[in-house]
């Protein structure tokens, strides 16, 4: 079973060549991780970066921007661009963590679903057909408004509505993994399964788990400050959805408070489109299946905020 | 497999789906530990006899099986339950605000359909132009930003010109006409409207132009070219008809994203649909409220979804295979 160690090598490393001269042709890739990269900075420094401090009042109510508030005040007079930086934050961790258990369950149900095949594969995929029907963001709602406000409840419960397009792409990855000469050859020689699956299984599906990660954080960031908007996320939390909140709840709209909306909906949207230009450009050079000729043509595969786009492979 | 057989699957995979949803509510809403309806026996300063007055009402002292067939027996009626609100029956209230949700997100759907496919129609036929390039970037940022944002935005842009909030003005005529009513109707309409047609166009653009450059990449559009057919031609009756297929698939697929949509316009807007009613029933903590609409919201995305299955299937009868 053992494979000659300096072919191993050299297809490796031609498969990183094949990915860096795909990713060398997509300037959106090196946009996207910048943007990301800018971000995540922001979110480690915020701390210090932050002008003001965001738990009083350092001006009027809903003050304009100024030359001491660059982006104004918010409803409670606290510095608008802190409030900013410091949400960064919240809003990337739980975006992250959501992705995290979504990837967890995801890749499980995908990984046992494909490999073992059969009723187990049967039973996985009836679930997953249900949690694709149902209205996640209003299952999310409900669970969430059940559960309690809090942080922890708002990551678990994106992350284990999410999961459904991870599990049925890396399932078709290893569904045809798992008929590979190597693969079988690895069972017959006497692998268990466990075996076959670290050694053989997950290194293959691994980068394409990595580029769904991207993809899957897009959507639940969106999420979350959706279920920031309506009051679910932990009221003490400073977060981009709950600036938005409070802009909603103590009508900013009423003081013509631009400044109370536009920005946190600017830094969602950068990171979305981030994400999506990564996730996007990874996914397409890890898919060997997107390389086939005219589907290479196709610059934007769309993956539905709440559906299952991925699926229409 | 025969058409027939198709018809009874999806209908049949429709009614289990909308089967565990109603167990779900009930998990959800009576096991788990520390659940609403559980809480209700716990009425601060309640004397034990009140409690226990309290858990007989509702029933918390059967068995947990049989508490489950009663919900269902209620639900194969029509009951459930009261709103802790305004002590209305639950199915009364949802009539009224999906009578108030239905035309709004109608129109939207229709309407970011049309645009969308005008607009990725474009887009995939000049594929590469500056054309493409900016509509396509334009349904990117569109796609990134959040409903409610949207929504707030275009409050801010338009506060003073349009109406913001509710669904007619209270402080009109008393006997408006018909003709005056309406207007004021779509006065109020218009932002929500927008905002959802906004939200959705994104996505429809993107996936019908995807659509159709995988069909304009087929060897059929190829032979269709090389027989001189004229580019409209060829893309209305070869291109355009097949990329309906995964059109078709996707756009229904984004059922859940509009319904999630419509929450978040209607409590921006303060439109009285069944957004609001959720939001309120969060707000509230009322429980009955919040299982029926979750209910209510999950039977007509699954509705919808295996309309579009049997519309798909007579389109194209190879996905019975």
């Amino acid at each position: 079973m053992e494979e000659p160690a300096p072919r191993l090598h050299a297809r490796a490393r031609s498969r990183l060549e094949a990915a860096a001269r795909t990713l060398q042709r997509r300037p959106a890739m090196t946009v996207g991780a910048l943007i990301l990269a800018a971000f995540v900075t922001i979110a480690a420094i915020a701390p210090w970066a932050a002008p003001y401090a965001t738990g009083h009042a350092t001006g009027p109510v809903y003050g304009p921007p100024s030359s001491r508030h660059w982006l104004g005040l918010d409803d409670g007079g606290i510095d608008m661009l802190s409030l900013l930086l410091v949400g960064s934050r919240i809003s990337l961790i739980v975006g992250a963590a959501a992705t995290l258990v979504a990837i967890g369950v995801g890749g499980t149900v995908g990984v046992l679903s494909g490999y073992f095949g059969g009723a187990v594969d049967t039973l996985l995929m009836r679930v997953t057909d249900y949690f694709l029907v149902i209205p996640d963001v209003v299952l999310m709602i409900v669970v969430a408004a059940l559960w309690g406000p809090s942080l922890p409840h708002v990551v678990l419960v994106i992350g284990l509505l999410l999961w459904t397009s991870t599990a049925r792409i890396i399932r078709s990855q290893v569904k045809s993994l798992r008929e590979r000469v190597y693969v079988r050859r690895a069972r017959v020689m006497g692998a268990g399964h466990l075996r076959v699956l670290v050694k053989h299984i997950l290194p293959q599906v691994g980068p394409l788990l990595i580029a769904n990660t991207i993809l899957t954080m897009a959507i639940a960031i969106f999420d979350e400050t959706a279920l920031d908007f309506l009051g679910l996320g932990d009221p003490n939390a400073v977060s981009w959805g709950i600036i938005l909140e409070h802009a909603n709840l103590r009508t900013a709209v009423t003081y013509g408070a631009w400044w109370a909306v536009i920005p946190a909906g600017v830094c969602i949207a950068l990171v979305i489109v981030g994400c999506y230009l990564v996730g996007q450009a990874l996914e397409d050079a890890l898919n060997p299946r997107l390389r086939v000729s005219h589907l290479a043509t196709r610059q934007w595969r769309l993956r539905a905020l709440a559906g299952r786009g991925s699926e229409a492979e | 497999m025969r058409g027939a057989d198709y018809v009874v699957k999806r209908v049949g995979f429709a009614v289990a789906t909308v089967l565990a949803a109603a167990t779900i509510n009930f998990f959800l809403f009576r096991v788990l530990p520390g659940s609403a309806v559980t809480n209700l026996a716990h009425v601060p300063g309640a004397t034990a006899q009140l409690r226990h007055l309290l858990v007989v009402e509702f029933g918390l002292d059967r068995p947990k099986w049989e508490q489950f067939f009663i919900y269902l027996g209620q639900l194969a009626h029509g009951n459930l339950g009261v709103s802790f609100i305004n002590q209305q029956p639950v199915t009364a209230n949802l009539g009224g605000d999906l009578a108030n949700t239905i035309p709004v997100v109608a129109i939207a759907t229709v309407l970011s359909l049309v645009v969308g496919i005008v607009a990725g129609l474009l887009s995939a036929c000049r594929r590469g132009s500056w054309l493409d390039h900016i509509s396509t970037n334009v349904a990117i940022v569109l796609y990134a930003f959040p409903t409610q944002w949207i929504a707030l935005t275009l409050l801010i842009f338009f506060a003073g010109a349009l109406p913001t909030a509710g669904m007619s003005n209270p402080f009109q005529l008393q006997q408006p006409s018909l003709w005056q009513s309406m207007v004021d109707y779509l006065r109020h309409a218009i932002l929500p409207i927008l905002t959802l047609v906004l939200t959705l166009y994104g996505g429809n653009v993107l996936i019908v132009r995807s659509a159709l450059l995988d069909t304009l990449g087929e060897d059929y559009v190829l032979t269709a070219r090389a027989k001189g057919l004229s580019p409209l031609r060829i893309v209305r009756s070869h291109a355009l008809r097949n990329a309906m297929l995964p059109i078709t698939t996707l756009v229904t697929l984004s059922l859940g994203y509009v319904v999630a949509g419509a929450i978040l316009v209607e409590v921006v807007f303060s439109w009285p649909g069944i957004g609001t009613a959720l939001y309120n029933a969060v707000l509230e903590r009322d429980y009955p409220m919040l299982q029926g609409i979750f209910l209510v919201l999950t039977i007509s995305v699954v509705f919808f979804n295996t309309v579009a299955d049997l519309v798909y299937f007579k389109l194209d009868p190879r996905v019975a295979r």
